[in-house]
Parts: C-alpha cells; structure tokens; sequence
C-alpha cells in the first residue's frame, strides 16, 4: 500500500491541497499519515482540520504537533511571539468540534515496525528538534522501531543509523525513490506542507509503499501567492506569508 | 546464512543450481526459475562478529540495482530482505570477465583500445546514472556476445540520489588496491574521476601486463599513488604506442582535475588516436625525478580534493562532448562566424568541454569512390585545414579539440551515427545553406535534429542580415531530439 507521509501542514489549504491530489494523482497514495501540526501560521485552520478529520474517518492516521497542542491548551511561555500570536487567533478559528478532535490526537503512534511521530522520540511531549545526525540517532535509540516517521523541523531530511553506531544523514533528491534497507534503521523527515524553511516554496510530502520500504520524497508547487494574501487579510503577522513565498 | 546454502536449495521460487563464483564478501550462484532464462543470485556471506562491510555492501547494491538501466549492467530481477534470506536476482551474464584476458597480458594495442572503447561507454552510461562505480577492475568487467562491457558488482557504488550507507561506516579506503584512486584513497567517494582513474590502471595492466601501482597492502601502500607515478607503459612495452601511453597516464594523473573529466572524453580519444595531442606524458620513459614526485608529495600531506565534485551529474554536465557540425564550403562566411560565436556560448559555462569540430566529406553512391584517389585525399587534407582555420579563433588548446573529416553518401545519417558512437551530448549544426546543393539535398540540420540522441541547436543567421528564400524552411533556432 502506499502512504503519502504529511507534516507541519499549518493550516495552508493551498499547499494541502496541491499535495493531496499529487499524492493521489501522479503518486497513487491509497492511504494518509499527517505527522502533526495541522494548524498555525496559515489561515485556514478550520477547513485543514476538516480534510484531515475526513481523512481520518477513512483510516488516515493523525499525531498531534506542538501548535495543535498550544492550540487546545494555549501557548507555551517558550513560544516565538508571531507563532503564540498565531494560536490564540486559531483558536478563535476553530469550532468546539475541530478544537477536539485536535485536543484527541496520540503523540505517537507505532506500527509494527514504524512509529510515526511529530519531534524526537526521544520524549514525543517535549517537541526536541531532529536537526542532526546525533539527534537522529537519539531519537532512534530511544524506541524499539527500525522507522521513524517525523516532522518538526520543516526541511526535508533521512538520517540511517547502521548497526555498528555509525550515522548519516541524506538530502533528498525529489523524485527518486529509495529502499529504507532492512540492515540500517532509518528516520524519515518528508519536509512541512504548509511552511516549507529550506529556500525552496514549493509543499513537501513523502511517499512510502510499505510492503517494498521503497520512500519517495516530493516537492509540489502551488500558490503559495493565494496563501500568503490570506495570511495578510486575516489580519496575522505579514512576515508568515513572505516566509511562504521564499521558502525560509 | 549463506553458509548452508547448497545446490538444489530453492529461495522465493529460485533453484540453486550451481555455484559459479565465491567471493571473500558474496557467492554467485546460476539459479532457474519456471518464469525466466538462466538467471545469477548473489548471496552476502555473512559471518559472526565480521565487520559489517559485507551486509552494508550488499544493502548498497540492493539500493542501486534495481534503479539502474541498460545494456552496460546486469538486468535486476528480484531482492530478498535479510529478514529472511538476503539475495539479488540478476540477468545471467554468460562468459568470463576480463580478469580472463589478463593472462594473455601484454594484449595488443587494438585490443587494448577496443576493451578501453567498451569500459568507456559502460561508465558514461553509469555516470549519467548518477552512480559512481568505485571498484572498477577486471573481474567486474563482463562482455555481451554484441561485444558491450557490463558492469557488475555495486557493493562499494556511490549513487548521486542515494544516501550514500558506506560513507560513515568504514574508516578505511573502500576499493580494491591496485586500482583505487587517489581520492579514493583519501576517503572522498563522489568524484566520478575515480572511475576514469581506475580505468586507467586497467589499461596499463592490459598493455604491459603489470599493476601500474603494485598490490599494497598497507595504507601508506596506497597512499603512495597521490604522489608516485608509474613507470611509463612504454618502458615496459615498447610496443605501447605514444598516443596510447599519454591517454593511460593521463586517466592515472594524481589530480582528478587533470585527468579527462568524462568517459566520453576517454572515448573520443581512444577512437580518435591520431588527434591525440601528445605531451610530456606520451614521451617519458621512465618515472618523475625525485624533485618532481617530492613536490607533489609535499602537496600531499594532508591533501583532500578540495574541489571534489559534488554530484556526478553535475561533473558530467560539466564536461560535455560538443559537437560542431561545419559545411564549410556550403556556408555564408556570417553563418560560419554565427556558428563559432554559438560554439563560444556554450564553451564559456562549461570548462570541462570538449569539441569535436567535424565535417561530411559526401560520397556518392553510385560513382566510382573518387576520395581514395590522390585528389581524394587532397580534398580531405582541404576539408581538415579548413576545419583547423575556421576553429582558430576560439582559441581553445588542442586538449580540448579534435577534428574528424567523415565520409558517407548522407551526410545527416553519417553526423548521427557520429553523434550516437561517441555519446555526444551537444550538437551544434548551421541551418540550412544557401547552395544549390543544399537545396538538392534537403536540410541536414532538420534531420540531425529529428534524429541526434541529445540536444542540438541549430544556428542561423537573422533573416535582414541573410536574404534567402531558403531559411524558410528552417523555423527552428534551437531545437530539442531526443
């Protein structure tokens, strides 16, 4: 079967959108996991939610991120101050229904042999950024799984941690399918939907056929434009939607 | 695992039937299926407590195989995890590597040449596969009945789009000693010069019947070839001949910058002897001076790369093979000076290019073959001067340029086949002339266009500065074949 893997959707229809119908289109996706951070930063919290509750009612799976939780339970003193800007103005946004189904999502959710999960596994409710090898390999020490399955950091990445210790990491090269070998573990980060960092505006998402292992990471333009006018009319900080526009 | 394998064993459908290679990493065997011709597993032997290089190699060419394409490597059929039994399935390839041939070493020069010719084209084929082989040698070079090299064995491969499993695990040079490169050697595994190295070392084994760097076996052993330069292939057969000997110690220089920067290139010249030009290289008779080889040890001393390319697309795109394309008794002198200043533009973003300056001397089909005659001869030496005078200007040194005076009834079918045989990968051609020829023979440019492999631009002078009826039918500037 294969899985489009989406992260850090942050409420950007436009980018979700693009995505979920590359991934059913040219991708084939049968099936859905939304790795967390379904809202905040973009403007449309409450249809994101909506097509990721429909997805979920069809077998989809959905973790919970760090904005989803601000969201329900109000921003944390460590947030950055456009983004705790940004939650209490989603929160306003959603309806008691779509807050609980946001409040309801796991921290984690294990698989067999993956975990999906939004930060580090290290401690899901810490939020601790996968930015490294090293903190790869923490993150994979830290559970039993020979795949991980993450978000968070908002630019694409694949880290493998071999037996012996030794770890890489690996840009992704969009387009070109590669075998997350039985040997080596592996964590797999497909890159933000909604609010791309690495210089390129174009949404990420993964696609893993989980019978071969064989991962494909993408990159899909859409009107990041339409976007970030939205962003700017609904009265939220102008740089969110700049950000958009150059992907960083 | 591997180890109680016997024949008759059957794995996911697959019959053992016979174990035709054991390796220190891996067991070939021939295996049948109900489904398919005879077909290779190779299995990894796997021991207790070994180093891991046998299992991350194996998982390497489980990664690299299956995405890999043509006749120059073993068609991928099938992999099995190591959750079970780990193999591949492969085209079977009948017949003996060349590690054959290295007892009847020193071979002779047209044989050299022709196997150089068929390594050149597996590796360009790989390297615009993304994929650096990395231990090219003569076990792992296998031959088609329609006389193609294969590649096999991609346990130490490095794909450009993979992430690369062995780059972090291993602390020493990956590779096999007499052949690994110097960059290699220093750990650098992304430089698709390193092929174009050890291409070398098995052409001077196949001309002198030597290794040009001996078998060390220590790291100081290998290391000793960044500074140390063989002794000259004519030294050890006389028989070597000059133009022969500056290709092989040019693919051997220490420094990837100075060796040809494609396979392509190594191609264009084994095909093109003569147009070899001949330097230092091609004279020597026996190794550098003590001062040479001490400066270039000093260099050394805690040498990387610096400029180690990072992909091998971009390396190869790089260095790409251009064609130019001239009829120059056919041409307006404005068409002529378009065409070179077009050249121009497409030599200033690309260092690493070549160019192969090339004209269609026609033959016809039905006359007597006039060109073997004096005057025929005469006209091919005019048609080369031409060629020389009209590349004068761009002022490239003769490394980076040949000619080719071809001949042939057609002459758009002749610059294709050209085009295709030397793996070109640019083609720049003149839009249809103003002769009445031309007119008799319809567009070439039109037809090289429709049927080139690559790119090509057709170029053509703007309509006010050339007044003819003829550019009508020419509508494109630049035009894509492929």
């Amino acid at each position: 079967m294969r899985l489009a893997l989406l992260t850090d959707l942050h409420a950007n229809l436009e980018a979700l959108e693009a995505v979920l119908e590359h991934a059913r289109r040219q991708g084939g996706a049968e099936q859905f996991a939304f790795l967390g951070d379904l809202v905040g930063y973009g403007a449309d919290p409450g249809p994101v939610v909506d097509r990721v509750q429909a997805a979920v009612a069809t077998g989809a799976l959905a973790i919970k991120g760090n904005h989803d939780e601000a969201t329900t339970r109000g921003a944390p003193q460590a947030m950055r101050s456009d983004a705790a800007r940004v939650v209490t103005w989603t929160t306003e946004h959603l309806s008691r229904e779509q807050l609980a189904f946001l409040g309801g999502l796991p921290l984690s959710i294990e698989q067999g042999k993956r975990l999906f999960v939004h930060a580090s596994a290290v401690d899901p409710a810490q939020w601790i950024y996968v930015l490294s090898s090293v903190d790869a390999a923490r993150s994979l020490r830290a559970v039993r799984a020979r795949q991980i399955f993450s978000g968070h950091t908002h630019t694409p990445g694949l880290y493998h941690l071999a037996a012996n210790g030794s770890v890489g990491v690996f840009k992704p090269v969009p387009g070109t399918p590669i075998k997350l070998t039985a040997f080596h573990r592996w964590l797999v980060i497909p890159g933000s939907v909604g609010q791309p960092r690495d210089g390129n505006p174009a949404a990420c998402y993964a696609l893993l056929d989980d019978g071969t292992d064989v991962i494909v990471f993408h990159r899909v333009p859409y009107d990041a434009e339409r976007a970030a006018r939205k962003i700017r009319a609904a009265g939220l900080p102008g740089d969110l939607g700049a950000r958009l526009e150059l992907g960083g | 695992m591997t180890a109680g394998l016997e024949p008759g064993a059957v794995i996911d459908g697959y019959t053992l039937e016979e174990r035709i290679h054991q390796g220190s990493m891996a067991t070939l065997w021939r295996v049948s299926s109900s489904d398919h011709p005879p077909l290779v597993m190779k299995t990894p032997l796997l021991r207790e407590g070994d180093d891991p290089t046998a299992m991350v190699g194996f998982e390497v060419e489980q990664m690299i195989m299956p995405i890999l394409q043509g006749p120059h490597v073993p068609l991928f059929i099938a992999s099995g995890d190591f959750s079970a039994q780990p193999y591949i399935v492969m085209e079977y390839i009948p017949g003996e590597s060349l590690r054959g041939r290295l007892e009847r070493t020193p071979l002779d020069t047209e044989e050299v040449t022709r196997v150089g010719a068929q390594i050149a084209i597996a590796l360009h084929s790989l390297h615009r596969q993304h994929v650096i082989h990395l231990d090219l040698k003569p076990s792992n070079v296998m031959f088609r009945d329609t006389g193609e090299a294969v590649l096999i064995d991609f346990g130490f491969s490095r794909h450009d789009r993979l992430p690369d499993l062995l780059a972090e695990q291993f602390r020493l040079p990956m590779g096999t000693a007499p052949y690994i490169s110097p960059e290699q050697v220093l750990r650098i595994r992304n430089d698709p010069r390193s092929d174009i190295f050890a291409l070398g070392a098995v052409l001077y084994h196949l001309v002198t019947g030597e290794r040009a760097f001996g078998f060390p076996n220590s790291i100081s052993g290998l290391r000793k070839r960044l500074y140390r330069d063989p002794v000259p292939p004519r030294a050890r057969n006389p028989s070597c001949p000059a133009w022969l000997q500056e290709i092989i110690l040019r693919c051997l220089e220490p420094d990837p910058r100075e060796r040809y920067q494609s396979a392509a290139q190594v191609l264009l010249a084994l095909r093109n002897p003569g147009q070899v030009p001949l330097t230092e290289r091609a004279r020597k008779l026996r190794q550098d001076g003590m001062l040479t080889v001490a400066r270039r040890w000093m260099r050394t001393l805690g040498a990387a790369h610096a400029d180690s390319w990072q992909s091998t697309a971009l390396q190869i795109a790089r260095s790409p093979v251009v064609v130019v394309a001239l009829d120059i008794l056919g041409s307006t002198e404005a068409l002529l000076s378009l065409i070179r200043e077009t050249t121009e533009r497409v030599f200033s973003m690309h260092p690493g290019a070549r160019l192969a300056c090339v004209t269609v001397f026609r033959t016809s089909r039905l006359a007597v073959d006039y060109t073997v005659d004096e005057e025929g001869r005469n006209l091919r030496v005019l048609r080369l001067v031409e060629l020389k005078d009209w590349a004068r200007p761009l002022g490239l040194e003769d490394s980076r340029l040949t000619y080719h005076v071809l001949e042939g009834p057609d002459p758009a079918s002749v610059l294709v086949d050209f085009v295709r045989e030397n793996h070109v990968d640019h083609v720049v051609i003149g839009a249809r002339g103003a002769s009445p020829l031309r007119r008799y023979l319809g567009s070439v440019s039109a037809r090289v266009v429709a049927e080139s492999p690559c790119t090509v631009t057709v170029v053509k002078v703007p309509q006010a500065e050339e007044e003819d009826e003829e550019d009508e039918e020419e509508e494109n500037e630049e035009a894509e074949a492929s």
